[in-house]
């Protein structure tokens, strides 16, 4: 690293680049090799180490304490106090250093904001004054676009230029192409642990996916015209709020007809969750209604969801898909434990869930010890099929998948692909959202870009990338001569 | 104002003295059938747990490693807090203590004191659990596990509550209210209905179990409407009840008329939980009801529908939630569920031998000896079975090691106490005995969210 | 999603706030105690003397007249809370009803009692409202210093407990009150080491261990008391007092001086550490590093804050105060006697969540619950129709409202009871 300089770490999910990170910052202990800085070894025993060393970080998850104000998370750890032993904190002075830091940077922060009020680009910033406050030369940004809208992220390079310009480092975490390529000035690329190759951000977007990749995957599916039918879910001016009561989905009109699969993109965190969780009766309908087949479901528990034909493989699998501690068995009818001929009434019939998990295990591939072991000792790539299995394993209406294949082999990834094909050939309306535009277009027949809770265009998957990007980006093309941000609903955020 | 304290160590003595009674009476008639003290003996040795359903033979195998590493750990908290036990008795002891003022002189004088005091006072505890090798005749050598069993009973139901509301997700702390509230309805029923005999004692334990399930309700309808958190609202609970039962006692057409201090009119003997063993034996058919709710919790919790909602709620409310499953459904049945049991608990404290009136001290502390209970037989329901009569068994032989060598029955309280602190740190146990364990025989102690 | 329904449930707020829900219910106890306390009460007038007697200064009011009249202020401050006053007119107001409440409740008692005693004696009440709140004020302060570093604090009985008895012994054995007050700390410190090693090194669920604890001190305090004290009582449990320190010119003042200068050490302690703790905790390097591992201990943990040494820290200070709060009964009232502390600490836990894990808040709840349980004997005494063991129900039942979100609301520290385990 030099000087004024940053310094991409560009690797796809789950490469090292995180991990590498925290062991600069001391929060891990390597188990061999060392770290230099001006040229002398350093050992790290703790973040104190790190910050003594000149090295910030800016965590992926935010490490602010959302009841302080942001001067006293700004002053953690490294307080001014007078009045000698008695350790009175100084809070005139950290309220005008963190002015000053805001100032110097252009941060602009309100010291005495208290966090949790704070809309999480702002506190981002915190992160950057926290760290910046310590006097550190170089700063670690982990994946810090993953939460920003394209505005904030917009913010948020600024920042970084200005940063560079004032003379720090930066490591700049991401597996984001095109803003490696808007800011870096030099690329290291990781994958699996290892350092493969380094670039300049000159090089070309299929250069860089090639190196992070590892090989040149395109992601076709094989898969034929779709004949859609007719439409299964409808859902018309759909609004819900997040677990923070925002407004997250915000008059959402689609529909998905039966054998189609409607693939909806957009950055992470523009309602796509919130949406889904609605129709599954997960999250309460505020206004609008949804419709399945031609009946209203919307404040339907989500049994009845789900008995009335909707199969759903839930963003995070392991909160929301599966239970760690149960067998892959009991995994396997988590939903239908009480249908016949798993339970009937009150009692549970062990014997036809082991002969049904047999079943499944074989015809979906997954790779376990035993049906009995419990599911948290498989591989992602296995539990993320023991859960499509479930949801495959009844008659459809409506199949819906979110980020069916994060954090999944690539093994894997092609069967849970070819399986959600199979699925709308045989007449299943299936909706897949993803924050992977290569696994949207892959498997789409349309596509619906989702930004700030709204669906901002729906376009076939013939549409170049570039322009799918815009949409995500919330520059339609009717908009794209006007303002440059979405339409006017950043006082949500 | 009474003493409403729940935590209090001192269960009646009234027991004990009558036990004794029993005993000296039964020394006259011989025959001592030695099968039932063999198999007591096995159980509070706690071996391995009797069957949970078992697929094959590959499970059963898998099962017996785990069992018996539960067991060695559970041997050896006992032996370490058996030690802890020794060391108290010792030091508490000022004649055996001033032997120690010239243990450099004459070391034996010292440790030949320590060890008559403490071998007398845990053979008292064994004989008064067990069996007594001096005890002649049929009732006085049946003695000891009638009264292990006695004791025994009600923890089972206590200890199966909190098991079952620890497997559903919740910390169900509130058990001594439950018994408390449950003991309240169970004795009404018991003296206040004029009914046939069975059917009284059926009426009686059903309001009993009532009584609990109404004090499980609120915790439960509490956590699932505001999210208010079960471990506070239970323990606040358990003093609502028991001044609610210090209050009720001392109302008209409650108390006994023919007495001045606090207690109620007796239970008519229709509503009675009849004795196994004829009158002079206390074990009484509380036993049965709770081997028959033991395994009832265990099909509930691996062979039902609603075991597995609330097992998949206990161990990822998020899944369950997305899976279709009420969670909070759940939380309110698990708690209504745990309370009938804890109910039940309480009502064999008064509807079986141990008393037959309300008092303020009538369920004594099952509630709370629950708790450990549960955790002793690692939540699991036959697991609980055994944890509860190597408890019963403590109090029965604490019993007489109070009358027979003057240790208070305190000791019983710490014992039970180390012995759970060393269950729920096998690591700590581990290092002290510097096993090499291959699969650790950790409780599941990681259910604390905090409040 | 990580948010479970019960949270998508209790937020549908809407025109029914918190705080207009808490104006309908204290409406409508205004509107109650106006009502019934009015009809109950008598034309006797109610005396509050500022005495410990029946004579001297007191504050007189017609009882139906105050009856009615303290229960339609209380009703006011409730339609008030309805008609939506800003939220940091919130607690004054809550605080007007729930006093004008007890004032009309208190009219009508004293009013109704027997001819003769129609009196109040307020020294009397202050004082001993203090005296009861005093183990409470103790054992909530070692909650906070707990809770508030992420440690769930059951075992404050049990802490109480050792200290009372360690106290006792050692004060018995030296003679001197000091070496027993030091004994105390160092007792009730034994019961929250146990806490902190097996809930931060071993990771045993602090609510277990907390409870465990308590039987672990009931019984080991038993067992010594009945072998050692028992047998010999002059030798082992018969610990020296500290006596009356009268504070000059404090102790003139009318009402709070009889009340409260002159009293004992512990009494000054109590107060002196509720405002050394509230200080410390918000205006210190300590506290903010102690809060932050109360509420994300892995963002203190990459400040370099090191999150284990300051919880064991805290967790043995908490045992050293709840000690000293034990020695409140052994060295000032009471000789030790088995399970003495009768269920006080878990009313101490009750303060500290009603008081919202603050030091001033769990002053004012303990005071609240020592109030009530002051009431309860005065009751009694005057021949109340009141049943005592209702209003021995009253800190119980109001932690389960305000833990349920009926009245203000409790959050505890975010990371209470979760072990940390780095990376």
């Amino acid at each position: 690293m030099e000087p004024g300089e940053i310094h991409a770490l560009l690797g796809e999910n789950g490469a090292g680049k995180s991990t590498l990170m925290n062991v600069l910052y001391g929060l891990y202990q390597p188990d061999e090799g060392e770290i230099l800085v001006d040229g002398r070894p350093l050992k790290l025993k703790g973040p104190s180490d790190a910050i003594a060393a000149g090295i910030g970080m800016v965590h992926q998850h935010f490490m602010l304490v959302p009841v302080f104000t942001v001067a006293e998370n700004v002053m953690l750890g490294a307080e001014q106090v007078k009045g000698g032993f008695t350790g009175f904190l100084d809070r005139r002075r950290a309220r005008r250093e963190v002015a000053e830091v805001s100032e110097r940077y252009n941060l602009r922060v309100d010291p005495d904001a208290v966090i949790e009020d704070l809309p999480v680009g702002i506190q981002q910033r915190v992160e950057i004054v926290k760290a910046l406050t310590r006097e550190v030369d170089l700063l670690i940004l982990d994946e810090p676009t993953a939460v920003l809208t394209p505005q904030e992220t917009e913010e948020l390079l600024a920042v970084m230029r200005s940063l560079k310009a004032a003379g720090k480092s930066i490591v700049f975490i991401t597996h984001k192409l095109g803003e490696v390529k808007a800011i870096a000035d030099r690329i290291t690329v990781i994958r699996r642990g290892k350092t493969v190759g380094t670039a300049s951000p000159s090089a070309s977007r299929d250069e860089l996916a090639a190196l992070m990749v590892g090989r040149s995957v395109r992601l076709t599916v094989d898969k034929k015209p779709a004949t859609p039918g007719k439409p299964i879910l409808e859902v018309s001016g759909l609004v819900v709020d997040d677990d923070r009561q925002v407004r997250a989905v915000d008059g959402v009109d689609l529909t998905v007809h039966a054998g189609e699969v409607l693939g909806i993109a957009g950055v992470q965190g523009n309602g796509q969750t919130e949406l889904i969780e609605a129709v599954m009766g997960l999250r309460p309908v505020l206004a609008g209604t949804v419709t399945l087949d031609g009946e209203t479901v919307h404040g339907w528990p989500t049994k009845k969801v789900l008995r009335a034909g909707v199969g759903y493989v839930p963003e995070d699998r392991s909160v929301d898909g599966l239970v760690k501690e149960f067998s892959v068995a009991e995994n396997l009818v988590l939903d239908i434990y009480d249908r016949p001929p798993f339970g009937k009434g009150l009692s549970l019939k062990p014997d036809a869930i082991a002969q049904s998990a047999k079943e499944r295990i074989e015809q979906f591939d997954v790779r376990t010890s035993s049906a009995d072991a419990p599911v948290g000792t498989l591989s992602g790539g296995n539990q993320q099929k023991v859960i499509v299995a479930r949801e495959l394993s009844r008659p459809l209406k409506l199949f819906i998948a979110a980020q069916p294949t994060r954090g999944v082999d690539v093994g894997s990834i092609e069967f849970i692909h070819s399986r959600v094909i199979r699925e709308r050939d045989i007449g299943t309306a299936v909706m897949v959202v993803s924050s992977e535009l290569d696994e949207v277009i892959g498997l789409a027949d349309r596509i619906a870009v989702m930004y700030r809770g709204r669906i901002i265009g729906v376009v076939s998957p013939d549409t170049p990338r570039e322009e799918i990007g815009l949409l995500m980006a919330g520059i339609t093309p009717d908009t794209a001569a006007a303002a440059p941000e979405g339409p006017g609903n950043e006082d949500n955020a | 104002m009474s003493n409403p304290n729940p935590v209090s160590g001192s269960p009646d003595k009234e027991p004990a003295t009558e036990a004794q009674e029993a005993r000296s009476e039964a020394r006259a008639n011989p025959t001592a059938p030695a099968g039932d003290s063999e198999r007591a003996v096995a159980a509070t040795a706690t071996k391995e747990p009797p069957a949970e359903p078992r697929p094959s033979l590959g499970r059963l195998f898998l099962d017996n490693l785990w069992a018996a590493n539960t067991v060695t750990v559970t041997v050896l908290a006992v032996l370490l807090a058996m030690l802890v036990g020794a060391v108290l008795i010792i030091v508490s002891d000022p004649a055996v203590l001033a032997t120690y003022g010239y243990i450099t002189a004459r070391p034996s004088d010292a440790i030949n004191s320590s060890w008559t005091v403490v071998s007398e006072a845990y053979a008292n505890l064994f004989k008064g659990a067990i069996f007594d090798p001096e005890a002649s005749g049929f009732t006085a050598a049946l003695s000891p596990i009638s009264e292990t069993l006695t004791y025994t009973a009600p923890l089972v139901f206590t200890g199966l509550s909190v098991a079952l509301a620890f497997r559903g997700g919740l910390f169900n702390i509130g058990a001594q209210g439950q018994a408390t509230i449950g003991v309240i309805l169970a004795a009404a029923a018991g003296f206040a209905l004029p009914l046939p005999p069975g059917v009284h004692l059926l009426v009686a334990l059903i309001a009993g179990a009532a009584g609990g399930a109404i004090w499980g309700f609120i915790p439960g309808i509490l956590k699932a409407r505001t999210g208010a958190h079960e471990v506070i609202n239970t323990i606040m609970l358990n003093y609502v009840a028991v001044y609610f039962l210090s209050w009720i006692i001392i109302q008209n057409g409650v108390q006994n008329p023919r007495r001045a201090d606090a207690i109620s009119k007796p239970v008519e003997a229709s509503a009675q939980l009849p004795r196994l063993l004829g009158d002079n034996l206390r074990v009484h058919a509380g036993i049965l009801l709770a081997v028959l709710a033991t395994w009832f919790v265990a099909w509930l919790l691996n062979r039902s529908t609603l075991g597995f909602e609330l097992r998949a709620v206990g161990a990822n409310p998020d899944a369950a939630r997305t899976a279709g499953i009420s969670v909070t459904k759940t939380f309110v049945l698990v708690m209504v569920i745990a309370g009938v049991l804890a109910g039940l608990g309480g009502s064999n404290m008064v509807l079986g031998s141990t008393a037959d009136a309300l008092t303020p001290q009538v369920v004594a502390q099952i509630g709370f000896d629950g708790i450990l209970v549960a955790l002793l037989g690692r939540v699991k329901p036959w697991g609980v079975l055994m944890a509860a009569l190597l408890f019963g068994a403590l109090q029965a032989g604490g019993n007489r090691m109070q009358s027979y060598s003057g240790i208070s029955l305190e000791l019983v309280t710490v014992l039970q106490a180390l012995i759970v602190i060393f269950i729920a740190a096998p690591a700590l146990v581990k290092a002290i005995f510097q096993l090499r364990a291959a699969r650790a025989a950790r409780l599941q102690t990681s259910l604390a969210k905090g409040w | 999603m990580a948010v479970p329904e019960v949270a998508v449930t209790a937020v549908d707020e809407g025109f029914w706030t918190r705080t207009r829900k808490t104006g309908a219910v204290v409406l409508a106890l205004g509107l109650l105690a106006a009502v019934l306390f009015g009809a109950l009460a008598t034309d006797q007038q109610a005396r509050f003397t500022l005495s410990e007697t029946e004579g001297g200064a007191a504050l007189e009011i017609n009882g139906t007249v105050g009856a009615i009249l303290f229960g339609l202020i209380a009703a006011a401050a409730g339609a008030a809370l309805l008609a939506g006053v800003p939220k940091r007119w919130f607690t004054l107001l809550l605080g007007v009803g729930l006093v004008g409440f007890v004032l009309s409740f208190l009219c009508w008692q004293v009013s109704a009692a027997p001819a003769g005693s129609n009196f109040m004696p307020l020294v009397n009440v202050v004082r001993n409202t203090f005296v009861l709140a005093l183990p409470l004020i103790f054992g909530a302060l070692a909650g906070v210093l707990c809770e508030r570093s992420g440690v769930v604090n059951v075992a404050i009985e049990g802490q109480l407990l050792m200290g009372a008895f360690s106290g006792a012994l050692f004060g018995s054995i030296s003679g001197s009150v000091w070496v027993g007050l030091v004994a105390a700390a160092i007792g009730g410190a034994f019961i929250s080491l146990l806490l902190a090693v097996f809930a931060i090194r071993y990771l045993v669920d602090q609510v277990v261990m907390g409870i465990v604890l308590n039987l672990l001190a009931v019984g080991i305090t038993g067992f010594l008391y009945e072998r050692l004290m028992q047998t010999d009582a002059t030798k082992y449990n018969s610990a020296p007092r500290f006596g009356t320190w009268e504070i000059p010119l404090l102790k003139d003042i009318p009402l709070i001086g009889p009340a409260l200068f002159r009293s004992n050490i512990f009494l000054y302690l109590g107060l002196l550490l509720v405002l050394v703790i509230h200080f410390a905790l918000f205006r210190t390097r300590w506290g903010l590093r102690t809060r932050s591992v109360g509420e994300h201990p892995t963002a203190a943990d990459t400040l370099g804050v090191k999150v284990l040494r300051l919880r064991y820290r805290n967790v043995i200070m908490a045992g050293l105060v709840a000690g000293v709060g034990g020695a409140s009964y052994t060295l000032a009232l009471f000789s030790f006697t088995k399970n003495m502390i009768g269920g006080k600490g878990f009313i101490a836990l009750a303060a500290l969540i009603f008081g919202r894990w603050s030091p001033t808040g769990a002053l004012l709840a303990a005071l609240f619950f020592g109030f009530a349980d002051q009431l309860a004997t005065y009751l009694g005494a005057i021949g109340s129709s009141i049943p005592s063991q209702f209003l021995a129900m009253l800190p119980y039942l109001a932690t389960i409202l305000a833990v349920a979100g009926l009245v203000g609301r409790v959050r505890a520290p975010a990371a209470d009871g979760k072990p940390y385990i780095k990376g």
